[in-house]
């Protein structure tokens, strides 16, 4: 008897719970230190010198919750999935699991983009912290925030699929300093995409960018006062990008898991 | 009742790998199966399987044996779903693997060439989980995990990191997960690689108990003496190509008569060969580069008159090596090269 994908799938979760969940400190570490002292330095040191206006607060916390997720997310996929595939060959054992691929490349995304949210929960509490209040935060809308922040895990979490099959493992300082960092600086996580308006080649370039319509969307729920995009045109980008990078994702794992 | 496996003029060609800068560090990425000849001047693919044909009836241990790069970890990836075909069929249990590869899989336990345990788990959880990705519940494969640890030997070591088994033990932590699910067919692939004599011998004891019990086993290896104590058939294989397929008494009875003489000489071995052809007792007689070889019934009658015969021409011999009339000498014979 042949057990059902969806019975793999629980069981591929339940691995990935219990080895991720032992690891949380140091994956938390790994992915959120980075957009944390940002946050002190932005959000605390420059506005107490008064060199950052006060209320670049509330346009710099969205930004942080989307890189802070953006990346946990990617790093949760692509990096094991590099090893995987690459020389520790340990995923074979899942790819021997009666089920077909896409049931264990969708549970990496899955697990991913469940890495992603916790990122953010815990970089969202700290930056409030480090930044004291903040002028137009706004959590009426939790439920759209944690919506958001899934909706924007999951795109980046199927962005790993993709480099972690697509790249090589000697690449992969390459793929962070060449794909993520740029994503990173022009992913309007530290200024709202309306501002851009000064510099409108840059403004329309960027929109190539997954990470502008995450912080974007982190905006529009979290700070609804300040300028952002519109909730309906973020959410409909996300859906078309993540179904791109799911659909160009699957297709690369299928061509490493079966040669 | 349908084989256990088939192929069917099962053909793959690998395309040209990606070229890599020189001196770029870093692990070496390669296709699942070893390298083979490439197809010819000019291309750069990778012609591993050239239209072999197989068939395994079910409770058969069958050995496919052949050197590096013959085709068989392409062989054993088709057979486990891990490699596409380029043509021609592959099935287990009657069940073509590139239409329903979840099937096979259902029915095929696997033991890599690499040790691949899931480091973040310790022993006896590597079982429970690779037992859950088949749908076993826990009140299932728990007995079950502590009885095949139990019987590999690895009944101290269930909540040990996977680190700190050695490589015979993590070996046997890789048979115990291939059987966690009781499949029908259990796939080998150069087992007994990079263990120790010992560890080698105790790992023949498991499989043959494993063969005992009915189970089909499927191994590759590139070692002789453990081809012909375990199979009971055996294939020869070569770039790709079945050379021969028989029992190993059978495959020996079909060795070229008598012992193969190889004989290093101080320089080119061609000239020699004409006279050689002239001695009586020796048969096939080759000469490449500076080395000479031949068969013969009686190879202590026959060994002078090679000398001589190499004195004639201004030869000396640098080193000379015997081996009776083997599976070795039968692949020699047909190949032309050394298994190792």
């Amino acid at each position: 008897m042949s057990p059902s994908p969806w019975q793999v799938f629980g069981a591929l979760i339940r691995r990935d719970v219990h080895v991720v969940s032992r690891e949380i400190p140091f994956f938390l570490l790994r992915t959120t230190l980075q957009p944390i002292m940002f946050t002190f330095v932005f959000g605390y040191l420059l506005p107490r010198m008064g060199f950052v206006n006060r209320t670049y607060t509330g346009a710099l916390l969205p930004g942080i919750l989307g890189v802070s997720l953006a990346f946990a997310s990617v790093q949760a996929v692509a990096l094991p999935m590099v090893a995987d595939f690459g020389w520790t060959r340990e995923i074979e054992d899942r790819l021997l699991a009666p089920v077909p691929t896409w049931v264990i490349a969708l549970e990496k995304v899955i697990a991913g983009t469940a890495q992603g949210l916790i990122a953010a929960l815990f970089v969202l509490p700290v930056a409030r912290l480090i930044m004291g209040p903040i002028a137009g935060l706004d959590f009426a809308h939790f439920g759209l925030v944690i919506m958001m922040t899934l909706l924007g895990a999951f795109t980046f979490s199927s962005f790993g699929l993709l480099l972690g099959t697509a790249i090589r493992g000697e690449q992969i300082g390459l793929m962070f300093g060449l794909i993520v960092a740029p994503m990173i600086f022009f992913g309007c996580a530290y200024y709202p995409w309306k501002a851009l308006a000064s510099t409108p080649v840059v403004q329309t370039l960027v929109l190539v960018n997954p990470l502008v319509y995450v912080s974007e969307g982190m905006r529009a729920v979290l700070t609804p006062a300040l300028p952002h995009m519109s909730l309906p045109v973020v959410a409909a980008a996300l859906v078309a990008i993540s179904a791109l990078f799911m659909m160009l994702g699957l297709r690369t794992f299928e061509k490493r898991a079966v040669s | 009742m349908p084989p256990a496996i088939e192929t069917r003029s099962l053909k793959k060609v690998y395309p040209a790998p990606p070229m890599r800068r020189r001196g770029t560090p870093g692990p070496r990425i390669a296709p699942v199966g070893a390298p083979a000849p490439a197809l010819g001047p000019g291309t750069r693919e990778i012609l591993a399987l050239d239209g072999l044909d197989l068939e395994v009836p079910p409770g058969e241990f069958f050995g496919l044996l052949g050197p590096n790069g013959a085709g068989k970890t392409t062989t054993i990836g088709v057979l486990t779903t891990r490699v596409r075909p380029t043509s021609g069929s592959a099935s287990v249990s009657g069940i073509d693997v590139s239409a329903n590869p979840v099937a096979v899989k259902q029915r095929i336990g696997v033991v890599p060439q690499q040790p691949n345990p899931d480091r973040q788990l310790t022993v006896i959880q590597n079982l429970l989980f690779h037992a859950a990705y088949f749908g076993i519940p826990r009140a299932t494969s728990l007995p079950r995990a502590s009885a095949l640890l139990a019987q590999f030997g690895l009944a101290d070591r269930g909540e040990s990191k996977v680190d700190q088994l050695s490589g015979g033990q993590q070996q046997r932590l890789m048979i115990a997960r291939a059987l966690i699910h009781e499949p029908e067919i259990l796939f080998l692939d150069e087992p007994t690689v990079g263990l120790d004599p010992q560890a080698r011998l105790a790992l023949w004891d498991v499989l043959r108990s494993l063969h005992d019990q009915g189970r089909t086993i499927i191994m590759t290896t590139h070692y002789m003496d453990e081809a012909d104590r375990l199979c009971d058939r055996l294939a020869i294989v070569d770039h790709g190509k079945l050379l021969a397929l028989d029992t190993p008494a059978g495959l020996k009875a079909r060795a070229p008569g008598g012992t193969l003489i190889e004989m290093t000489l101080d320089g080119e071995a061609a000239p020699v060969l004409p006279l050689l052809q002239a001695l009586p007792g020796l048969s096939r007689s080759t000469a490449r580069e500076n080395e000479l070889r031949a068969y013969a019934e009686r190879a202590g009658e026959a060994i002078p008159l090679i000398l001589r015969a190499a004195e004639q021409v201004g030869r000396s011999p640098l080193d000379i090596r015997l081996t009776p009339p083997s599976l070795e000498t039968l692949f020699v014979s047909l190949t032309g090269r050394k298994l190792e």
